[in-house]
């Protein structure tokens, strides 16, 4: 009986493996198993080498490993590339026409189980989960569940393949590799795209536009084919300049807008960026980061558009930050992110990473009794010649109305306005307008969400990682023993709050970060936030150049 | 009774005699004459001098970006599918910096009424050769003439079969608040693309330039796709103004499902909705 087995399945793009990894993941979950699954694929449809890696435990299990136990191969290269990685006692579980020799291997003789090479997928479900002792109606459920809309005949079918599959690999008698049993409760499958998903819904999204883009695509197409019945409009742009200025247009006019998209895409975004902040329209964008520069390596992973986000958008405005480490931070966050762009009517960012975008995690069912959603733009104004898009409050927020339900008028200006909303180049206006956005920054401030710590309280090594890395860092601490190493995980990387973190880094023995990029860049972003308590600043944004005069008059030299 | 005065009197930061003053008065008189009301509109603009006619009179106004009209109006309409949308922007934001955008809307078929703005130069960054700048055209930025060929937005969109495909005149301001009109009252995307002399920058399409030039033309039938082919690419010594080439191809926005109601905004997620969606995922 095994605690823990990391199953990876390789083979081409378009041999089905993804299928077979979505079933037993699904079967182990509904099994009561705890899982991680990491996703690597190549930016091509068909061919090239695709693995879809399955971790499952009885205890928690947080990142990728990488000895294998059971490896799947559906193909010749499989077997050349992972090989190495094999533990002593692991199998390999390969169809007769590949090539391999020596001890713990056992051929699957796919097609003879198989009617059609349609089938091939529920042949190495039904050995795979007999393999593992998985009770046979979970496989069985899940088939049900999956082809249960098409025709009955078709159930009946893969059933009958899966029983031919269980038996034999019942008769290969091997039972070195079943799962001790567990009693948890099933939960979700869901990867961190699902989280966002699920997490936009509960929000109340009704709009979302975006350009295809890996590894943030899935967004939008579930939110297309899941959200008909509640009402979201999905529209595909014709680029992600589109997306933006659409879903910007969308949200004026009253809609809860996001866009999906990867960091090549937002590049493009940013000038909308900039336009929300200057508007003052909500919008959630969520940006689910690959390698760069330019293309990079398109369906791999990687931290390394944290400085893009957190720049994007030429002038000045204020906009917040979050970076889910999980599926579950992933829903709560996104909830926050509609709540927030509300609130403080401007941008807020969702950072995600093809990692965790792509890997499935078991989640427990989301309590959607505690999700509110924003508050919804209002309709009415009592004298309508006295409303202003941007009248000047105490907080800077404005009343928001949607346009045309009233006889009100709502002008929402890119170009410097009155409170109005009508274009001006009055150099006062100017100045009281650029505090007014600015000033929002204080409700951002007002809810930074705090670090999470993980550890005791005095520590020597405090390793610090935002996003995606939680596991990862977590899973490192568990090795190096819980006593010696801490976590410290940001899941706002945006604005910061140095209560929240300094004591914890001043008290450590040393900091280590830990982030998937190459110039640590949230590192950096921390020590340039670590700033004495007392500033003084002389600075101007009225639209004239500085000068000494003016200077002069606000350098205190008594 | 709604009246022109209902849209107000505004000072424009426009030279006396650009031919955006004229356009703006048929603006006022088309809604006038249909009886809408400034809060049932919504005009969105890009940049340029033409991009500022919104804030010219009394309406909503969503003025965003260099190009992008198109997108967020695109964006207003799906959320609120009964607004009446219009678009106005110049030669430049439109079919420049926002050329795709301009094919895009005429693939949706989204319920757009785009009044560009066409003055055949960039007035706003002083003088630069437009996309519907004629070729040889010389200008401050291109001394040695225009290289590149001139742009033209009414034999495109009758091309990709838009909707509603006019050209009007700023000199011809009744004709130009029906064409208004009748592009408003059209499912879908409707384009009119209106001539207009850019009075300081540039020298050779002038309002006489114009005048003598525009005509409307007899017995033309917008439904019959091969006339309106030529009538689109006529263009020089005569210019034929007026309707055309109409379509019948069903508004992008009436084809969504919209399962609620029309204003996206007022629909809230159910929970026992959600709660089916996330059970998916068990």
């Amino acid at each position: 009986m095994r605690r823990e087995l990391n199953i990876l399945i390789g083979g081409e793009a378009g041999q089905g493996l993804v299928t077979v990894g979505e079933l037993l993941t699904k079967a182990l979950i509904r099994s009561g198993y705890n899982v991680h699954v990491c996703q690597g694929y190549m930016s091509r449809i068909r061919g090239g080498h695709n693995t879809f890696a399955v971790r499952a435990g009885v205890e928690r299990v947080l990142g990728p490993v990488s000895k294998i136990d059971i490896l799947v191969a559906l193909n010749q290269e499989t077997i050349t590339l992972h090989k190495g990685q094999m533990r002593e006692d692991g199998l390999v579980l390969k169809d007769k026409e590949i090539e391999m020799e020596g001890d713990g291997l056992l051929e699957i003789p796919f097609k003879e189980l198989a009617p059609s090479p349609l089938f091939e997928n529920v042949v190495g479900l039904g050995f795979l989960s007999a393999l593992l002792g998985l009770d046979k109606a979970v496989p069985q459920g899940c088939i049900k569940d999956i082809f249960g809309k098409k025709k009955p005949e078709v159930v009946e079918k893969n059933l009958d393949v899966l029983e031919a599959a269980y038996s034999f690999a019942r008769k290969q008698g091997i039972q070195s590799h079943n799962l001790a049993r567990t009693d948890q409760k099933p939960g979700l499958m869901l990867t961190g795209n699902d989280g966002v998903i699920l997490g936009a819904m509960a929000a109340g999204v009704n709009f979302c536009s975006y350009y295809p883009m890996t590894p943030s695509t899935g967004i939008p197409m579930t939110l297309n084919a899941k959200g008909k019945s509640l009402g979201i409009v999905v529209e595909q742009a014709e680029d992600e300049i589109a997306a933006i200025n659409m879903a910007i247009g969308a949200s004026y006019a009253g809609a809860r807008s996001m866009v999906a998209t990867s960091g090549g895409g937002f590049a493009l975004m940013c000038e909308g960026v900039s336009l929300a902040g200057m508007t003052e329209t909500p919008i959630v964008i969520v940006v689910g980061q690959r390698p760069g520069p330019a293309t990079g390596l398109p369906t791999r992973t990687e931290q390394g558009d944290l400085n893009l986000v957190l720049y994007s958008g030429h002038g000045e405005f204020p906009r917040a930050i979050f970076a889910p480490g999980n599926p579950e931070q992933g829903f709560d966050l996104t909830v926050r992110a509609f709540d927030l762009a509300e609130r403080s009517q401007g941008p807020v960012f969702v950072l995600t990473d093809q990692y965790l975008a792509d890997s499935y995690r078991n989640v427990p069912p989301f309590d959607l009794s505690r999700v509110k959603g924003p508050a919804s733009p209002g309709d009415s104004w009592p004298d309508p010649q006295t409303y202003q898009r941007y009248a000047l409050t105490d907080d800077g927020v404005s009343p928001r109305l949607v346009p045309t339900l009233g006889p009100y008028l709502v002008v929402a200006d890119s170009d410097e306005h009155y409170p109005d909303g009508h274009i001006t180049e009055d150099l006062e206006v100017r100045t009281a307008m650029t505090e007014k956005r600015l000033s929002k920054e204080k409700i951002i401030k007002q809810d930074v969400v705090p670090p999470d710590y993980y550890g005791p309280d005095q520590v020597q090594t405090l390793l610090v990682c935002w996003g995606s890395t939680l596991g990862p860092a977590l899973e490192a601490q568990g090795k190096a023993g819980k006593n010696k190493v801490g976590v410290l995980h940001f899941t706002q990387v945006w604005p910061l709050d140095q209560d929240h973190f300094r004591e914890r880094m001043g008290s450590a023995g040393r900091v280590v970060f830990v982030e998937s990029n190459a110039t640590a860049q949230f590192a950096r972003l921390l020590e340039r936030e670590v700033v004495p308590d007392s500033k003084n600043y002389i600075l101007r944004y009225d639209g004239l150049p500085l000068d000494a005069e003016y200077i002069l008059a606000r350098l205190d030299l008594s | 009774m709604v009246s022109v005065d209902d849209y107000g009197d505004f000072e424009t930061a426009w030279c006396p005699g650009c031919g955006n003053h004229s356009i703006l008065k048929a603006v006022k008189k088309a809604l006038a004459s249909m009886g809408l009301e400034p809060h049932e509109s919504i005009f969105v603009s890009g940049i340029g001098q033409a991009a500022k006619s919104p804030h010219y009179l009394k309406a909503n106004v969503f003025n965003g970006l260099h190009g992008r009209a198109l997108p967020a109006a695109t964006g207003i309409k799906l959320a609120n599918p009964r607004a009446n949308v219009i678009v106005q922007s110049g030669d430049g934001c439109n079919y420049g910096e926002g050329g795709n955008h301009f094919l895009a809307a005429i693939r949706r078929n989204i319920g757009l009424t785009l009044l560009a703005h066409d003055n055949q130069i960039y007035g706003l960054t002083k003088g630069q050769a437009s996309p519907t700048t004629t070729q040889g055209h010389a200008t401050k930025a291109q001394p040695g003439g225009n290289p590149s060929a001139p742009f033209n937005p009414v034999a495109v969109a009758v091309t990709m079969q838009a909707n509603f495909v006019a050209r009007g005149f700023s000199g011809m301001i009744d004709h130009l608040a029906d064409l208004i009109v009748q592009a408003i009252n059209h499912p879908g995307f409707s384009l009119i693309d209106i001539m207009q002399p850019c009075v300081t920058f540039n020298k050779v399409n002038t309002f006489a330039w114009y005048k003598e030039r525009c005509y409307e033309p007899q017995g033309h039938d917008p439904e019959d796709w091969e006339q309106a082919i030529r009538l689109a690419n006529q263009w020089g010594d005569r210019i034929p103004v007026g309707v055309i080439y109409r379509g019948t191809r069903p508004a992008f926005e009436q084809t969504l499902p919209h399962p609620t109601n029309d204003l996206l905004y007022k629909n809230r997620p159910a929970r026992d909705v959600l709660k089916e969606i996330m059970n998916v995922y068990s």
